[in-house]
């Protein structure tokens, strides 16, 4: 079987909590081996969407494809089999408190890999040189600055090298030159290792420059996709206002 | 939430547990730092509830046996009382505002700051990490934990009995061999086995199910201790019936 173009595909999603209505009808393809990065409002819904991709949080109505295969119905072991394709970097990070950086960053591989102690050492050592955090890995979470933390949730992320890595926020909270370093982290390593990448984003500058494309969700739903020209270039109003960071629109601000 | 489906929940999450059991990896490693946590670091407080419960129990019946010129029967009684009750349930309630609070509090925290969502994202099932663990390790180490109140518990009944009240130290030991059985101690720590199954499944599941931020935290902790320690008592109510 031919594998689909989309290794993610998000299909006419809605999800509500209590009363609240956050996706309204979402359909999103990430195309396979691509960086896709997610804008979208502050509480808008970006977060709700990478964890339905990964079956942490599913859907009221519509369907998740992950090569074209609806997740849903998938038994513990079965999503779990899905699930070792992934690695994550959640919003606030998410280190295991009761561990070292070290030993956090060496979950996955002690998990998921036959490596040796050794050769265990030697990916988590990379793997923080990669973020910046050489040195750090003795230290607990709680003794790490926000910024820290979410290098330290990256490097835990791409610890295994896995073919999907969703990125939430990965530059939030950094000085520039850090989210420079980080921005051409994400990239470098996609372009190594031909992975996907779906990023959510704040940093507009930055989006840009990493994404191959790039998605807006507005009001529940992806009201434009396309490469990063397209989308500068873009004559939707709303999207305009919104990379432009300008307070007067058609999106109410206040 | 209603009492029935909370119970049913707590069974549902006994049954994956017992289910994880029988699968591997079994985490050892994670077992033993529970059974340190549970039992070693609960050794304190056991031996001190232990050492003042016989001592005030012998005073007790001591008061009221000399009544009627049978205190020679107070040992027997502060060891019988011990084996069958107070040492299992007052170091089951014991362990359960030490330990099963921390359980709620641990799980919880993980709980509001995605700790868990992170187990599930890298294919880690949170029931067989941090669950199963807890559980093993307190139906273990609580059995244990009540032969030392138990012994203690004796101690502190031989020292008010013989030294403080001036009954013989031959009759006083005499009669505790005379009158309890071993079956009395076993029946006993089954209870514990039974009542650390309850305080770690209750504080897992308090903790497990947390949400709302730091007060969520605060309400799981309290809510998994009152909830635990009124199980243990109510179960040593059923299994006293049925054993006795
Ligand atoms: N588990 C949950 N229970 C209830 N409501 C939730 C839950 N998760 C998210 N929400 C709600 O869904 C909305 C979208 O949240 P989400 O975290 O996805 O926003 P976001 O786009 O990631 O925002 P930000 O850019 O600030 O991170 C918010 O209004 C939030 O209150
Ligand atoms: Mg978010």
């Amino acid at each position: 079987m031919a594998q689909p173009e989309a290794i993610i595909e998000l299909r006419d999603i809605h999800k509500s909590f209590g009363a609240q209505k956050v996706l309204d009808g979402l359909s999103l393809l990430v195309p396979r081996g691509r960086i896709t990065v997610i804008i979208g409002r502050s509480g808008g819904g970006k977060s709700v969407i990478l964890k339905h991709m990964i079956g942490l949080i599913k859907p009221d109505r519509g369907q998740v494809l992950v090569d074209g295969q609806d997740i849903r119905p998938l038994d513990d072991r079965e999503i779990n089999q899905l699930r070792k394709r992934f690695g994550m970097l959640f919003q606030d990070a998410a280190l295991f408190d009761s561990m070292t950086v070290f030993e956090n960053v060496a979950f996955p591989l002690r998990e998921h890999s036959r490596f040796n102690e050794k050769k265990i050492r030697e990916v988590v050592e990379e793997k923080l040189g990669l973020v910046g955090l050489t040195g750090h890995g003795d230290k607990m979470p709680s003794q790490l600055s926000g910024g820290m933390r979410k290098r330290a949730g990256l490097a835990r992320a791409i610890a295994l090298e896995p073919e999907i890595i969703l990125f939430d926020e990965p530059t939030t909270g950094l000085d520039p030159l850090m989210t420079d370093a980080i921005n051409r982290l994400i990239k470098n390593t996609q372009a190594k290792l031909g992975i996907t990448a779906v990023v959510i984003s704040h940093d507009i500058q930055g989006a840009f420059q990493v994404a191959h494309q790039i998605a807006m969700l507005h009001q529940g739903r992806i009201i434009a996709s396309g490469s990063p020209e397209a989308i500068r270039d873009s004559d939707d109003a709303v999207v305009q206002q919104f990379i432009h960071g300008r307070a007067e629109g058609p999106i109410e601000v206040l | 939430m209603h009492g029935l489906e909370q119970a049913g929940e707590i069974l549902l999450l006994l049954v994956q547990t017992a289910l994880w059991l029988l699968r591997p990896p079994w985490r050892m490693r994670l077992v033993f730092k529970q059974m340190e946590f549970v039992g070693v670091k609960s050794l304190n407080v056991t031996i001190l509830t232990g050492a003042f419960t016989g001592g005030v129990f012998a005073l007790q019946t001591y008061h009221g046996f000399s009544l009627f010129g049978a205190e020679s029967l107070v040992g027997s009684t502060v060891a019988l009382a011990l084996a069958r009750e107070l040492g299992p349930v007052l170091t089951s309630l014991m362990v359960t505002g030490r330990a099963g609070s921390a359980m709620a509090a641990e799980l919880g925290t993980m709980r509001v700051t995605e700790q868990i969502d992170a187990l599930y994202v890298m294919a880690v099932n949170p029931v067989q990490y941090l669950v199963l663990p807890r559980v093993v390790a307190s139906v273990v180490m609580l059995p244990l934990l009540t032969i030392v109140a138990d012994f203690v518990g004796i101690m502190g009944g031989y020292v008010v009995g013989v030294h403080l009240l001036g009954i013989n130290a031959g009759i006083f030991v005499a009669k505790i061999i005379e009158y309890v059985d071993p079956e009395d101690i076993m029946q006993g720590l089954f209870k514990a086995a039974i009542f650390g199954l309850i305080l770690s499944l209750v504080g897992c599941f308090k903790g497990f199910y947390t949400y709302g931020g730091a007060e969520g935290v605060g309400r799981a902790t309290t809510e998994a201790v009152v909830l635990a320690s009124v199980t243990i008592l109510a179960a040593d109510y059923v299994l006293t019936a049925l054993m006795f």
